[in-house]
């Protein structure tokens, strides 16, 4: 097997894309503001509903519905533990550096201490085709959250 | 370039392609001697576009060096080698077909084919073209029929002009297996329907429709038809008039020939009495400030300077096609076509979408993985060399009513080996091992 390969779709990107933290979509009755997105990327067919509580200025709870592939599944379920209980502001800081590591095809290694398993991910950015299905859930994040906020 | 006078058959029917004579095909495709990540290329996405030989792309070369001008305006020695090889490539198009000159329209593609007529009978709806276009004229309480299994581009088309004109738009409803239901065709092809558009044959299924039959509804209720052949001219032998079909389209590089080029069939006299869809020079007669006479068909379809180098090209695609010997390529492709669905049926979690092996089909397979997604089981093959196509293949309402939404393509062509198959299918193997899908 060629190391690309290996590269895209790292062990701890098959085991994300199984065991789907944060899937299904979960009513949220705390207190605070939820925002909703659904993202679809027409291409391939993949699919995501995702759910953000913000209570006091932090992410309360992410949930979400999904049907994709294991590039898509598991960078949702990634993104799920890394906001958990993170204030708003840095995990939209986190979208973001998220997207620059996808959009600099290869050039930009992810910062570990910043993402966490999320790092796993830099080897997609090499595969342009492939880039879209990794930010689906990051993009229904960051609507989730304007939408929660306004 | 090949110039032949009428398509070679060298052999019967039953006598398909030998391996050993797809190896020699094989040397006309540059591309296909290449690497893809290192491994040599397995190209298994023809259905989507297939490759071009040298004389294809010699055609557009030699073109371009030795007769390029502007066709059917100035009297320049260029120009009138440029008409002729213009429209000498029109004649081996429709000759493959089975086409007179006169029916073959240039369009961009397949797409450009169904919407010029869907256009033309939206003009006719407003009355353009006078008495003589009344016949394609539809309104409410009318009826356009399409199928359920058809690509996007046979079906938005439709879609619109039912939604410019208050026309009904109706489908041939598919079985659980993919297969048209033609007890139903019977109910929804009624004296309200004015068109009936379906595919010959299926790019997902790879099934071929029962086009006499169809034809026959659509003829008793005295509607148009139109043929969706972009999976067929291609791959097997298509004769418009037997197939007795109002219209049928088609795509150039989906046969061998370039991008930017494919063609509309229409029996003449519809032709001739059809209101144009795009309009401009090269169509008229006679123009006037205030309005225009139109020129017959092909000419009136062809508004504008026309892809006169792809025309070329398609028309050289055509010769390689017919000196191949169509029977024989649709004999090849359907041994490949049941090697494929045998071998994919074997693997363990893989389902063939359509009809089993021992079923009519074109040489292509669509295919669900289970536990792993279509885009991953892409990416698995493409990096050992072998591209094929994923994703919803232009035919959404199709896989939704298969309870999919993405699947794995894989569809062949002339060129193609049993070795491929084969490599393809022992890659496909290893995919839910790969993905832990087990």
């Amino acid at each position: 097997m060629s190391t690309g390969l290996e590269q895209l779709y790292q062990q701890i990107i098959l085991d994300h894309a199984k065991a789907r933290h944060g899937s299904p979509l979960a009513d949220y009755d705390g207190d605070g503001r939820v925002g909703e997105s659904h993202q679809l990327n027409p291409v391939c067919g993949d699919e995501i509903t995702l759910r953000a509580a913000v209570l006091d200025g932090s992410v309360a709870a992410v949930t979400w519905d999904g049907a994709g592939c294991a590039i898509s599944m598991a960078s949702a379920s990634v993104l799920t533990d890394l906001v958990q209980g993170v204030p708003r502001d840095e995990a939209i800081t986190l979208v973001d550096a998220f997207r620059e590591v996808m959009r600099s095809r290869g050039r930009i290694e992810a910062d570990e201490e910043v993402l966490g398993d999320a790092a796993a991910f830099s080897g997609v950015s090499r595969f342009p085709a492939r880039v879209k299905c990794a930010m689906l859930a990051w993009v229904a994040l960051e609507e989730s959250l304007l939408a929660a906020n306004g | 370039m090949p110039v032949i006078e009428t398509p070679v058959t060298l052999t019967p029917s039953d006598a398909g392609l030998t391996d050993a004579e797809v190896h020699r095909i094989r040397n006309d495709f540059p591309i296909l001697g290449t690497a893809v990540n290192g491994r040599p290329l397995v190209y298994l996405d023809s259905g989507a576009t297939s490759q071009n030989p040298v004389s294809v792309m010699e055609a557009e070369q030699e073109f371009y060096e030795q007769r390029n001008a502007a066709v059917h305006r100035g009297a320049h020695s260029l120009a009138v080698d440029a008409t002729d090889a213009y429209e000498d490539a029109r004649a081996a198009v429709a000759r493959f077909i089975g086409a007179r000159t006169n029916e073959l329209v240039w369009t961009s593609n397949a797409t450009e084919g169904i919407n010029l007529v869907a256009y033309a009978m939206s003009n006719a709806s407003l009355g353009r073209g006078g008495d003589a276009a009344r016949r394609f004229a539809v309104g409410p309480g009318d009826s356009i029929v399409v199928t359920e299994l058809e690509h996007h581009a046979n079906l938005i088309p439709w879609q619109e002009l039912a939604a410019r004109t208050g026309a009904e738009l109706r489908f041939i409803p598919v079985d659980d297996d993919g297969a048209l239901r033609l007890d139903e065709a019977r109910r929804v092809i009624t004296s309200s329907t004015r068109m009936v558009a379906f595919s010959h044959a299926s790019n997902v299924l790879g099934t071929i429709s029962p086009v006499a039959e169809i034809v026959g509804l659509a003829r008793e209720v005295g509607a148009l038809t139109l043929l969706d052949a972009c999976q067929s001219v291609p791959h097997l032998p298509v004769d418009v008039k037997a197939l007795d079909v109002d219209f049928l389209v088609f795509s150039g590089h989906k046969m061998l020939g370039p991008t930017g080029i494919g063609a509309l069939y229409g029996r003449a006299d519809l032709l001739n009495s059809m209101p144009p869809f795009l309009t401009g020079g090269s169509m008229i007669t006679t123009v006037t400030m205030q309005g225009a006479e139109y020129l017959p068909s092909p000419n009136r379809f062809e508004a504008g300077t026309q892809r006169i180098s792809q025309a070329v090209a398609l028309g050289a695609a055509a010769n390689y096609l017919a000196e191949t010997g169509m029977e024989r390529i649709e004999a090849w492709e359907a041994t490949l076509g049941r090697r494929l669905v045998e071998g994919l049926e074997a693997i363990d979690g893989v389902r063939v979408l359509g009809p089993r092996a021992d079923q009519p089909r074109i040489g292509l397979a669509a295919f669900d993985v289970d536990g792993v997604h279509a885009h991953d089981v892409g990416q698995f093959l493409d990096d050992k060399g072998i591209a094929v196509r994923v994703g919803h293949h232009c035919a959404q309402p199709l896989h939704r009513r298969l309870g999919l939404t993405a699947t794995t393509r894989a569809s062949t062509y002339l060129y193609t080996t049993t070795d491929e198959v084969d490599a393809f299918l022992a890659a496909v193997a290893q995919v839910r091992p790969f993905f832990g899908a087990e």
